[in-house]
């Protein structure tokens, strides 16, 4: 090697430093060239990246419920699924509807129509499937929730609030002990990683 | 004649010295701090939206479960953003002429989506999913802090690698049962160390391989 040692170190350091600050360039890393969920694009009609899948078109893992009420429930309903049913109910309907049915929700209270309470004698009498009618069409000022209600959870909704009516029906004497301790409730976690199929849920 | 130089400038000349030196080192490590600030995360800052939308009036005061607009949450990565006809589903009653509430209408009418600004945002080369989480009991909460007492919607985190990391070396601190997943001001029943580890069990996770860096860069 020729010349100045100590200059060739120096410089050699100079390099290695100059090289570190490239580290703050912008590498476009941060913002690729993707398109993320409901960005705007110009690319279709729309002008957003999300697009509808084709109609009629299923998902490989979709689970094959009829959204056709007439159909019935596929299989049978379990008690996984009147829970599952209620915690639904609790996202999509109790803010009108008011947790105990009786449509006295928080966004009534706050001056939305009144609905009627599921516990008037028409309703009692009504078949799982009109619950399931509504749900996925609406009536009157209530809106459709078919697009946040996939079709097997207005079955597990429509069998909770028939479970709702009949709690209001019963004797309160003959209610047996079912209040687990907290502890145990907290851990005992029977809720499920997406369910796919009604009568087949795991935990 | 005296001298040219004082005393003290040899003292001038080594802190000059020392402080050369320190610079390549200074630089790089106040710039790496800089972009860690709460100023430069964007940390507690609002944003304008096109509705003054109030996480603390609809998930705070009326009770609305988070899922209700974000509806997406526990299927996909991304949690969902409500459409012009989820406000509908409560504003075509309520509030029918507000002003605020005129480009939901004006949306609606020419079918014309809303463009919310984002606010929480991870770089592109940040792989992140949002139902493995709220399945496997991390809840909104602790990623997005309380949300139902913010009435213009603003981060909690600047969502740096160190918070990511520092809850996938230890989930079990963070976990709460599915069902609380949502839930605002969670306290645990037990204390946490017992219920985490308990749920780490449930949930089958393994945090031995939650810090490989092709986790979240892949
Ligand atoms: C935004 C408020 C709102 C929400 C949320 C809502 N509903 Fe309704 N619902 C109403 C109103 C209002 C009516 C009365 C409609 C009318 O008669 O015009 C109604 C009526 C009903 C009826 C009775 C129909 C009849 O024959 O009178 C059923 C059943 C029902 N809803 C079920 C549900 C279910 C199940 C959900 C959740 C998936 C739900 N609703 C969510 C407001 C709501
Ligand atoms: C009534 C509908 C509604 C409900 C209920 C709701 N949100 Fe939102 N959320 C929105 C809308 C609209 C926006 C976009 C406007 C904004 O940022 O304030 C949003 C924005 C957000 C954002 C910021 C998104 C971004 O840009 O990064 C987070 C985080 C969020 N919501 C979390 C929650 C959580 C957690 C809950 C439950 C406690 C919740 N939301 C309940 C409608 C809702
Ligand atoms: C489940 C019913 C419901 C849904 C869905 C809903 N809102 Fe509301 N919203 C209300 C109610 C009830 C009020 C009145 C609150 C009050 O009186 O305290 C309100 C008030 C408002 C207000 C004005 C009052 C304020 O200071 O916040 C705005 C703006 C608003 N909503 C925007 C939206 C937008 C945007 C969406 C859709 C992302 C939406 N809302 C979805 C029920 C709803
Ligand atoms: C483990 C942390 C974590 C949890 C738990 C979490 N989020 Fe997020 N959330 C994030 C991050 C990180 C982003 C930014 C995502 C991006 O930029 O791709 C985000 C973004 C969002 C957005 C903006 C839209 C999107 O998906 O990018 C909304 C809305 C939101 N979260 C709502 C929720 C709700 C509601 C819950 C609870 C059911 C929740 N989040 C739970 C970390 C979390
Ligand atoms: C409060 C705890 C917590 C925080 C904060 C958190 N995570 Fe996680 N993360 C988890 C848990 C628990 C799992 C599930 C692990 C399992 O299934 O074994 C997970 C799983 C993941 C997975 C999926 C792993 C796989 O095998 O597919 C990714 C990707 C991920 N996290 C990214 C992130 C990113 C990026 C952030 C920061 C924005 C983050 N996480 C913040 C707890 C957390
Ligand atoms: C739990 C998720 C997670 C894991 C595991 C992870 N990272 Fe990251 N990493 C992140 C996030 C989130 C950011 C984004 C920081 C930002 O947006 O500023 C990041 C940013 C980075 C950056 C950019 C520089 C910076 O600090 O902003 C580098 C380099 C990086 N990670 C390397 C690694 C390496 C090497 C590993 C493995 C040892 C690793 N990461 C593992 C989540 C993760």
């Amino acid at each position: 090697m020729t010349g100045n040692p100590q200059l060739y170190s120096i410089s050699t350091l100079l390099v290695v430093f100059l090289a570190g600050l490239l580290a703050a360039c912008d590498q476009r890393m941060a913002e690729q060239p993707k398109y993320e969920a409901l960005e705007a694009s110009a690319l279709f009609e729309n002008k957003q990246a999300a697009r509808h899948p084709p109609a009629g078109s299923i998902a490989r893992d979709e689970p094959l419920v009829s959204s056709d009420p007439a159909d019935g429930p596929p299989l049978e309903l379990n008690r996984a699924d009147i829970e599952r049913g209620e915690r639904r109910f609790r996202i999509y309907c109790m803010p009108c509807h008011g947790v105990l049915g009786n449509g006295e929700g928080p966004v009534v209270q706050r001056g939305f129509p009144s609905p009627p309470s599921y516990h008037i004698a028409r309703l009692r009498e009504a078949n799982l499937d009109y619950f399931f009618q509504v749900i996925t069409s609406g009536h009157g000022v209530m809106h459709s929730y078919a697009d946040r209600v996939e079709p097997a959870d207005r079955w597990r909704i429509a069998l909770y609030i028939r479970a709702l009516q009949r709690s209001q029906q019963i004797d309160v004497e003959r209610l047996p002990q079912f209040r687990e301790p907290v502890e145990q409730a907290a851990t005992s976690d029977n809720d499920t990683l997406m369910p796919t199929r009604i009568g087949e849920q795991g935990q | 004649m005296a001298q040219l130089f004082p005393q003290w400038s040899n003292t001038v000349v080594r802190i000059a010295f020392v402080a050369l030196l320190a610079l390549p080192v200074a630089v790089p490590a106040a710039l790496m701090i800089a972009v860690r600030t709460p100023y430069q995360t964007g940390e507690g800052v609002y944003r304008e939206q096109p509705v003054p939308f109030s996480h603390e009036h609809h998930a705070g005061n009326l009770n609305i479960d988070c899922r209700y607009c974000h509806h997406t949450v526990e299927q996909s990565t991304f949690s969902g953003m409500p459409a012009t006809q989820v406000c509908m589903t409560c504003h075509s009653q309520l509030w029918t002429d507000a002003d605020m509430l005129a480009p939901v209408r004006r949306s609606l009418a020419f079918q014309e989506p809303l463009r919310w600004r984002r606010i929480n945002k991870l770089a592109d080369y940040v792989y992140f999913d949002h139902s493995i989480h709220v399945n496997k009991g991390v809840g909104c909460e602790t990623c997005h802090g309380r949300i139902d007492t913010m009435p213009l919607t603003y981060p909690t985190e600047g969502f740096q690698m160190q918070f990511c990391l520092e809850c996938h070396r230890n989930p079990e601190r963070y976990l709460r049962p599915r069902s609380e997943i949502t839930t605002m001001g969670w306290e645990p029943p037990v204390p946490q160390h017992q219920l985490g580890t308990r749920l780490l069990e449930t949930f089958q996770i393994h945090k031995e391989q939650l810090t490989d860096c092709s986790i979240c860069h892949r």
